[in-house]
């Protein structure tokens, strides 16, 4: 018996939001009588940080501080049409709905002040923490909530927006089949090192390394943890999880926790991660998504990896202690690749 | 089926109630007691996120029969802050992201609450002991391993609440 270690690489482009039916999203965003503004969403945010990032980027379209914006999600009956929060479309997608609707509020809220001010409202400026001045007298300035106040005790206007984001439709070229399914691409590189145990077939996962091209991170934290956090369900996919044990057999599925792997807390393996920014054109902020690619080039590696290790293809996921020990039967034996 | 009376005292207030035979505590600090911070996981002892401390130790509220918690002394996380002020093992995984979704939140931090009463300085080995009864499926786990060894940096072990 012995142990092989194994080297695998991986790199992926990533689709962000996807182009069937246009993919639209929405978001209304409104101040409350106080200036607090309040941005109506049917996203879900399901711990991925949507709530937080959506607040960032309508603080910052608005001009006012992230303090004074509320974020309200994942209730269709009162926030406007969503496709959804898979496809890691919703930074990119609900953002860019998030930054038209607080554009036009923004512009009514600077109205209300110029109104107040007795100014232009093109030399109106805010500063970010609740003001708004004149350009170039910063004397001359009113706050964004009595602003807000005044535009609906005084002048009758409701200090709102709306904003989607829409892709226009991409026409398939009949000749060649060609078309743009998607805008806007994330990018990723990672380099997995395991240990594989040629008499039990089971696969260590020893350390990742990675590098992640995500736009602007908007939320540098929620992104890194993001992608220490996927980076383990693709190791779970590689090695672990699995309904299907046997698929298309149905036999020896799991019915519970106790009988559906996931790497516990003892079975994950350092990973150290580069962040890089490349502002993305067409992205709220130039941010993308991270989402799913967390995951998705740590199975290919792993797969790379144990055929670095021992020489054996494996193309079907999990990756099992099974399917390793029956592929080095099959070879005859354990075929390191070596190093390079 | 017959109502049995069961007291007992819940992050130190009491508590009286009428359990069913065969009630799980979980159930009864949910629906009987109103205490919400235990989550509903798997309800088989696998998942880890309704664990509670039963006189200090760690305990999964699935699998316990509510009425042998007769006159013990309950913790759950919802008695972990104090008014506005957050345990030093909420404040650690609130500076560590240790939290994504939320559900697995409250197991942990009783689950590390367990381990730092009875060990203040525990190694990386020691902690992943204590919350490997734990699943969580968004942070990766490494995250939360953090947030509890800084909190026992931070003597959150020492503090008797």
């Amino acid at each position: 018996m012995s142990i092989h270690k194994g080297r695998g690489f991986a790199t992926i482009n990533y689709p962000i939001g996807m182009n069937l039916g246009g993919d639209p999203s929405q978001a209304l965003v409104h101040s409350n009588p106080d200036g607090k503004f309040g941005v109506a969403l049917s996203s879900i945010d399901l711990g991925q940080g949507m709530k937080q990032v959506t607040r960032q980027i309508a603080a910052e379209t608005l001009g006012v501080p992230v303090e004074d914006v509320y974020v309200d999600t994942a209730d269709s009956d009162t926030g406007p049409h969503c496709m959804g929060s898979f496809a890691s479309r919703g930074t990119h997608r609900v953002g860019n709905a998030v930054i038209q609707a607080a554009k036009e509020a923004r512009s009514v809220m600077l109205e209300a002040a110029a109104e107040e001010l007795e100014v232009n409202a093109a030399d109106l400026e805010t500063d970010g923490k609740g003001n708004i001045f004149v350009r170039g007298a910063p004397s001359r300035s009113i706050s964004t909530g009595e602003a807000c106040g005044a535009a609906q005790f005084k002048q009758g206007k409701t200090v709102s927006g709306r904003g989607i984001f829409l892709i226009p439709l991409s026409d398939v070229d009949p000749e060649t089949g060609e078309m743009t399914p998607v805008s806007c691409y994330a990018h990723a590189a990672l380099v997995v090192d395991i240990e594989v145990d040629d008499e039990t077939g089971e696969v260590d996962v020893k350390q990742m390394n990675s590098a992640y091209e995500v736009g602007r991170a908007l939320n540098p934290r929620m992104v890194e943890q993001q992608l220490v956090g996927g980076a383990w369900m693709g190791m779970s996919h590689a090695l672990w999880e699995t309904t299907e044990p046997y698929y298309p057999e149905r036999t020896h599925g799991p019915a519970d926790f106790n009988q559906y792997l996931m790497p516990g807390p003892g079975d994950i393996a350092p990973h150290d991660i580069a962040i890089l920014e490349r502002p993305a054109p067409d992205g709220p902020y130039g941010g993308k998504g991270p989402g799913e690619m967390c995951a998705n080039p740590v199975l290919p590696a792993v797969a790379n990896a144990v055929f670095n290790a021992v020489g054996v293809r494996i193309d079907e996921l999990p990756i099992t202690p099974e399917k390793v020990l029956r592929g080095i039967k099959a070879n005859g034996g354990a075929r390191p690749q070596g190093q390079r | 089926m017959s109502k049995k009376p069961v007291q007992f005292t819940l992050n130190g207030e009491s508590k009286a109630v009428f359990v069913d035979d065969g009630q799980n505590l979980l159930d009864v600090l949910r629906r009987g007691v109103g205490d919400l911070s235990p989550k509903y996981g798997c309800g088989q002892g696998t998942c880890g996120a309704c664990t509670v401390l039963i006189d200090g130790e760690a305990h999964l509220s699935c699998l316990t029969l509510a009425e042998t918690v007769e006159g013990r002394s309950l913790s759950s996380t919802g008695g972990l802050a104090q008014g506005a002020e957050l345990h030093p093992l909420q404040d650690a995984f609130m500076r560590h992201f240790a939290a994504q979704c939320g559900f697995c939140t409250s197991g942990m931090l009783m689950a590390a609450k367990s381990l730092l009463d009875r060990n203040p300085n525990p190694s990386r080995d020691d902690v992943v002991e204590a919350i490997s009864g734990n699943i969580c499926r968004c942070t990766g786990y490494e995250p939360i391993i953090e947030a509890i060894l800084d909190a026992a940096q931070n003597g959150a072990g020492r503090r008797s609440a």
